[in-house]
């Protein structure tokens, strides 16, 4: 059983202040430095944002890459977290295989007196790289700002931009590579070049 | 390795006195090296009781307890939920619970820990019965001849 965060409330705060940052900014990858060590076949973002976000109220999908012994072990000791068999019943899913995943249309999109209600979904890639990629506008970006991701699911771009059709409901997508992190909440707009 | 013997030791270590364990700490020497996998933390713990012993459940009231969780390296998960705040009760007997879980260790350790300690709430337990024993008074009434 691998430990958590050295110093549980220092950890989950600064990492915490990263996921803020990366949702506030979309597109913006940031690193962490809160390092701990992942339980396989986790990324040391991935489960840092775990330790961070999930809790005994906040039901998690895990798709059938994250199911690992040692991964369901350590999320269920460290976040005494409720593991869920269906998509529409979790608050958070974490996609370990991310070009194998369910649509989004099958998380919990909200709804429209409360779109807050909806799924927040970890999507584990390959690698994150700025001023390349697609070029993202919207809240939270000046002008506008360009991410590559390697690793994500067929026309990823296309279920980004569908995703931000349903305002306000949607979810909202933390992509997690190695030790970085960037967020795609369902404001962000995808443009066409 | 059965459950019902892991519960007994996990509760006659959360159950000694800070003092027995030290006791039984200095006596086992020094443990191999581990690493602290959770804790030790202290947190509050809701009780929950019957009405009646066998009534509607209510919250009594919140009591702290701390809990630890301690590995060997390529060795058992060990862990420990002691009422209080001390923590290092809760590590050691962390620790112990790991130890114990070893096959190899645990006749000793029975003996040499288990055994005592469970020795001495009883008589701890007994102590406290015999004090109120002594205090007991028995009524008798006089029969009023009715049948």
């Amino acid at each position: 059983m691998r430990p958590g965060f050295v110093d549980p409330v220092l950890g989950s705060q600064r990492v915490f202040r990263r996921v803020l940052e990366a949702m506030a900014h979309p597109g913006r990858i940031v690193t962490l430095d809160a390092l701990i060590e992942a339980p396989a076949p986790l990324a040391p973002a991935s489960a840092a944002v775990c330790l961070t976000l999930l809790d005994f109220e906040t039901p998690l999908w895990l798709d059938d890459a994250a199911r690992s012994r040692e991964a369901v072990e350590w999320l269920r000791f460290h976040c005494g977290v409720p593991l869920v068999e269906g998509p529409e019943s979790a608050r958070f899913a974490l996609v370990l295989a991310p070009a194998a995943m369910p649509a989004f249309g099958e998380f919990d999109l909200g709804t429209d007196v409360m779109p807050d209600r909806s799924a927040t979904l970890i999507l584990q890639v390959d690698a994150l790289t700025a001023g390349a990629g697609a070029r993202l506008a919207g809240p939270g970006i000046a002008d506008t700002t360009r991410l590559d991701v390697a690793g994500a699911p067929p026309r990823f771009w296309d279920l980004v931009r569908g995703n931000g059709m349903h305002f306000p409901r949607g979810v909202d997508l933390l992509l997690a590579a190695g030790p970085c992190l960037a967020a795609l909440p369902r404001t962000v707009r995808v443009r066409d070049d | 390795m059965t459950e019902v013997l892991r519960r007994r030791w996990m509760s006659v270590l959360a159950l000694a006195t800070p003092d027995e364990l030290e006791a039984a700490w200095r006596r086992i020497g020094d443990p191999p090296p581990y690493a602290r996998v959770r804790g030790p933390e202290v947190g509050l713990v809701m009780v929950r009781a019957r009405a009646g012993g066998t009534g509607l459940r209510f919250n009594v009231g919140e009591i702290p307890v701390t809990r630890c969780a301690v590995q060997f390296v390529g060795g058992a998960l060990g862990q420990a939920w002691v009422r209080g705040r001390d923590m290092r009760h809760a590590e050691r007997a962390a620790v112990l619970d790991a130890l114990l879980q070893d096959d190899g260790r645990r006749p000793t350790l029975e003996a040499t820990v288990i055994e005592p300690l469970a020795r001495a709430r009883e008589a701890r337990l007994g102590a406290v019965t015999a004090r109120a024993a002594a205090t007991r008074v028995d009524f008798f009434t006089m029969v009023r001849g009715q049948d």
